[in-house]
């Protein structure tokens, strides 16, 4: 039903009968992402539109400098030895993709001349291949000119692993190919709707110059002199380069893009803490724009009282979270805990699960914690908040946990602790240091000692938390707890990546040496089944359906409980237009920024 | 005494050999994955982080590890810095300039404060300037750096806006105005750690000057009609100073390895702040660089503040 809708929908598009901004509301509704609800559009027949420009001067330059403070700077400027955000932010300030995502999740083109559709030609009708249009006349800062050659170039750099590019896993399986001078065309090995994340965004899109790396390729990649010193193609031009401290640009004039950039200089600050970047952008107003201000909101909502910036907060997806384990952290199992040959002793119990869906208070951790950078949630997967699906809710209520224990047979023993057959309802909660973290921890805690569930907190340093190193018995994979709380960005505007994560055959197993990207160690045949079909399913409708069932069928088994949907929290001086996109890195959409006079 | 000098350089080479195999094995089995970044990232799947740690040498055994950096050390080669994939000498050089500036004025300033105040006050214990400085000098070595700091920033940036907050690398201008606004910039950091110092240098000076002070030939030299700064100057200070002088040299390894607080604080990109960024990054290359950096400098001003020794009081003997 909800598919023969869409046709008509997409036709009325078409037709220019139906509002585009109107059909992605109408998408919205049945919980599609804007840039999926796009690229529904761009598949369904109608070209993909460029979100609208709001970048207003009128000439280039006469900005003066534009100071951008990171706390933690980047460290290094190629793109494709990226290890953070903080250098794919650094390295975008040079570098540029084909194409960007705007905070709508709009797709805007940079150096790429139209948006492919099928249409224009641009998309298979079969998903496999993508043929991307180069902007004429584009120079690298040195003057010489960008071509196809450059663009193939990179999937060739990327691909390779000795080059020991983080961003290998987006260009191995894939082929790129030389059209002409202007027109590469990308074939994927399968069916692909998702196609535009190779040479989109700044995570993994920008191009490096085939004539300044080609040397460097492969082994030798470490040795490239322009690994530090970078010569892009973007509105601003390389000048110096200290890592984890300083980078500084100059105006382009030669930019391709007209009466861009606005500011004559550009400099990017690292270190310190986020706190006193808030201060010194929103308070002393020293700097222009600091990035991911995790602060608490009070101290953002006093430090804005008669201070020089605000707060900004950018829409995208991502999701804190609390999993809970599958398996037996207690137990080992041919030298391995939580092993898949144990079932939780606990959570095989669906009533202690759906307990502890509501012993966790979201809306107190909003109000506690995130206040303006967090929203209550009860999805996994998390658009922006007109995407939300309508499929599930959730509740915080202590009586009712307390009733739905009691009726499974957990009942409280002389501790005030409830047990069954012996099993003591006694829970070890673990997440990385971080004020936020540690906060929920003790809201969660607290409402379920109420009802009768013993929870013990532990906090591991970040480092240690999220590292791959095998050794280490406190890393997330390992997942040596029953709960454990951190988040998984959402680094892409299609949930593909996101949602496979949780596959069976993903597992993270001492035998793939708890490199499996499924920690949860949930394995359900019919989460497979809808993540498989999604992956093949080239129409647009059905593929969302499949996601939303995915999502839904994560939160009826409460694998996880969500616990709050996350914004990008930026802190800009008041005068500064700052365009920033929940979907992107903060310096994707640089190009645009300028400052009201 | 070149033969000393000789002997101790000698000495030095196990002991430093000693240091840097503990600093490695500790390094080693410290937790912490320089690629820790890459676990949460979904574009990024975990064979990429695994071969990574393949590629830079991670997974294989320590002692191999050791051989490897040991022996490129001799070459003069510092590593390689997992983070930056840069050269570990080329990070900790551009590091270097700003904490010699900075580090280097507050020890500067330390010592103006401190030996002038500390003897002065030595010269008449328990008069109400001496109270006044002891008092003072309490309170400035109680407050820890990372307190005062915080404190300067909210009273000069915050809210009189004199003072920037952030320490600019590069400051735009040139010729006095360049100057002019280094110093500017400068002045808390300074202030904050100077201060710091002073306060306990200016304890160690006073008891070291009183120490000296009641001895015999100090009234002797009084009884044969020596002026007050002459007898201060010329017989107190020189005796008074030699564990002043030991004081100070264990103190400049501190110099050059910059003050990870207050660095932090004000953003002043030094190798205090190179060091904790990389421990939070687990770029070992960089920490074992810096902190065996450390070590080295620790070793060669004990020398010379023993060859000062020497020099001070020709009593002290150097075999």
């Amino acid at each position: 039903m909800l598919d023969k809708k869409l046709r008509a929908m997409i036709d009325k598009v078409a037709d220019g009968r139906m509002d585009r901004r109107a059909f992605i509301q109408r998408m919205a509704a049945v919980g599609l992402t804007a840039p999926l609800a796009n690229q529904i559009l761009a598949l369904g027949g109608v070209a993909m539109a460029e979100g609208p420009s709001t970048y207003k001067p009128t000439k280039r330059g006469g900005g003066g400098a534009l100071k951008l403070l990171w706390w933690q700077g980047p460290t290094l400027l190629n793109p494709h030895f990226a290890t953070g955000t903080k250098d794919q932010d650094g390295s975008r300030l040079f570098y540029e993709p084909l194409a960007c995502w705007d905070p709508d999740g709009n797709m805007k083109l940079v150096l790429a001349a139209e948006i492919p559709s099928i249409q224009n030609g641009g998309l298979a009708a079969d998903g496999k291949s993508v043929t991307w249009k180069l902007k004429p006349g584009v120079k690298w800062h040195d003057g010489k000119p960008f071509t196809a050659d450059d663009v193939v170039f990179n999937w060739e750099y990327a691909k390779d692993p000795a080059t020991a590019a983080t961003s290998i896993a987006v260009y191995r399986d894939i082929t790129v190919e030389k059209v002409d001078d202007l027109t590469v065309r990308i074939l994927f090995p399968k069916p692909t709707p998702f196609w535009a994340d190779a040479f989109v965004g700044a995570a993994v899109g920008p191009i490096i110059p085939k004539h300044l790396f080609e040397a460097y390729k492969g082994a030798k990649s470490r040795e490239a002199p322009n690994n530090l010193s970078p010569v892009g193609t973007g509105p601003y031009k390389f000048i110096e380069f200290k890592p984890g401290d300083l980078v500084r640009g100059e105006l382009n004039p030669d930019y391709h893009m007209p009466n861009r950039p606005y500011f004559d200089t550009l400099e990017m600050k690292g270190g310190g803490d986020a706190v006193s970047a808030a201060r010194a952008v929103i308070q002393t107003g020293e700097y222009d724009f600091g990035y991911n201000i995790q602060v608490e909101d009070d101290v953002l909502l006093r430090l804005e009282k008669g201070g020089k910036g605000k707060a900004v907060y950018a829409v995208g997806g991502d999701t804190e979270f609390i999993v809970l384990n599958s398996t037996d952290p207690n137990t080992e199992v041919d030298g391995e805990r939580s092993s898949m040959k144990t079932k939780h002793p606990l959570f095989s119990d669906p009533a202690v699960r759906k307990a502890l869906t509501m012993l966790v208070d979201r809306e107190a951790v909003k109000k506690a914690i995130y206040g303006r950078a967090g929203r209550t949630t009860a999805n996994f997967l998390n658009g922006p908040e007109k995407f939300v699906s309508k499929n599930n809710t959730w509740e915080f209520n202590i009586e009712k946990a307390a009733k739905v224990l009691d009726d499974a047979g957990w009942k409280p023993g002389a501790d005030g602790i409830r047990e069954k057959d012996g099993k003591k309802l006694k829970l070890l909660y673990q997440t990385s240091i971080n004020g936020p973290r540690q906060k929920t921890q003790a809201i969660v805690k607290q409402a379920c000692q109420k009802a009768g569930i013993d929870v013990e907190l532990k906090s591991v340093v970040a480092s240690v938390f999220f590292s791959s190193d095998v050794g280490n018995p406190d890393t997330y994979p390992k997942f040596y707890a029953d709960m454990e709380m951190f988040q998984i960005p959402m680094s892409q505007p299609d949930p593909a990546q996101h949602m496979r994560r949780y596959i069976s055959s993903n597992v993270a197993t001492k035998e793939n040496k708890w490199q499996g990207p499924n920690f949860t160690r949930w394995a359900n045949k019919d989460y497979d089944a809808i993540i498989e079909a999604a992956e093949g399913e080239m129409d647009p409708i059905k593929r969302a359906e499949l996601y939303i069932k995915a999502n839904d069928l994560l939160i009826k088994e409460v694998v996880f409980i969500p616990v709050q949907h996350r914004l990008k929290v930026e802190a800009a001086a008041n005068n500064l237009v700052c365009i920033v996109s929940g979907w992107a890195n903060e310096t994707d959409n640089l190009f645009d920024w300028y400052r009201e006079v | 005494m070149s033969q000393y000098v000789l002997r101790r350089v000698l000495i030095a080479i196990p002991s430093l050999l000693g240091i840097s195999l503990v600093l490695f094995v500790v390094l080693a089995l410290a937790p912490g994955d320089p690629f820790s970044e890459l676990a949460t990232n979904p574009n990024v799947p975990a064979e990429v982080a695994a071969s990574l740690r393949a590629k830079f040498g991670l997974d294989d055994p320590i002692y191999l590890r050791y051989l490897h950096w040991i022996s490129a050390m001799a070459h003069g080669d510092w590593g390689f810095s997992f983070v930056s994939r840069m050269n570990v000498d080329q990070l900790i050089l551009q590091r270097l300039p700003a904490t010699l500036y900075v580090v280097g004025s507050a020890q500067i300033l330390a010592l103006l404060i401190a030996i002038p105040v500390g003897v002065y006050a030595a010269t008449k214990p328990y008069s109400l300037f001496d109270q006044i400085a002891n008092t003072l000098a309490f309170v400035g070595f109680s407050l820890p750096t990372f307190f005062t700091g915080i404190l300067f920033i909210l009273i000069f940036s915050v809210t009189l806006d004199w003072l920037p907050l952030v320490y600019t690398t590069d400051v735009k201008g040139t010729g006095i105005h360049w100057v002019l606004e280094m110093i500017r910039q400068a002045i808390m950091p300074v202030a904050v750690l100077g201060l710091f110092q002073a306060a306990s240098m200016t304890r160690f000076v006073r008891s070291a000057m009183l120490d000296v002070i009641r001895l015999d030939y100090v009234t002797t030299a009084r009884a044969k009609g020596l002026g007050q700064a002459k007898v201060i100057v010329k017989h107190v200070m020189r005796n008074a100073m030699i564990p002043v002088v030991t004081l100070i040299a264990l103190q400049m390894p501190a110099v050059f390895g910059g003050a990870i607080v207050t660095e932090q604080i004000f953003r002043i990109p030094g190798i205090g702040s190179l060091l904790i960024s990389s421990i939070l990054a687990n770029d070992t290359p960089v920490v074992m660089a810096v902190t065996f950096v450390f070590a080295c400098l620790v070793v060669l001003f004990n020398l010379i503040a023993d060859v000062l020794y020497g020099w001070l009081d020709p009593r002290i003997s150097l075999r």
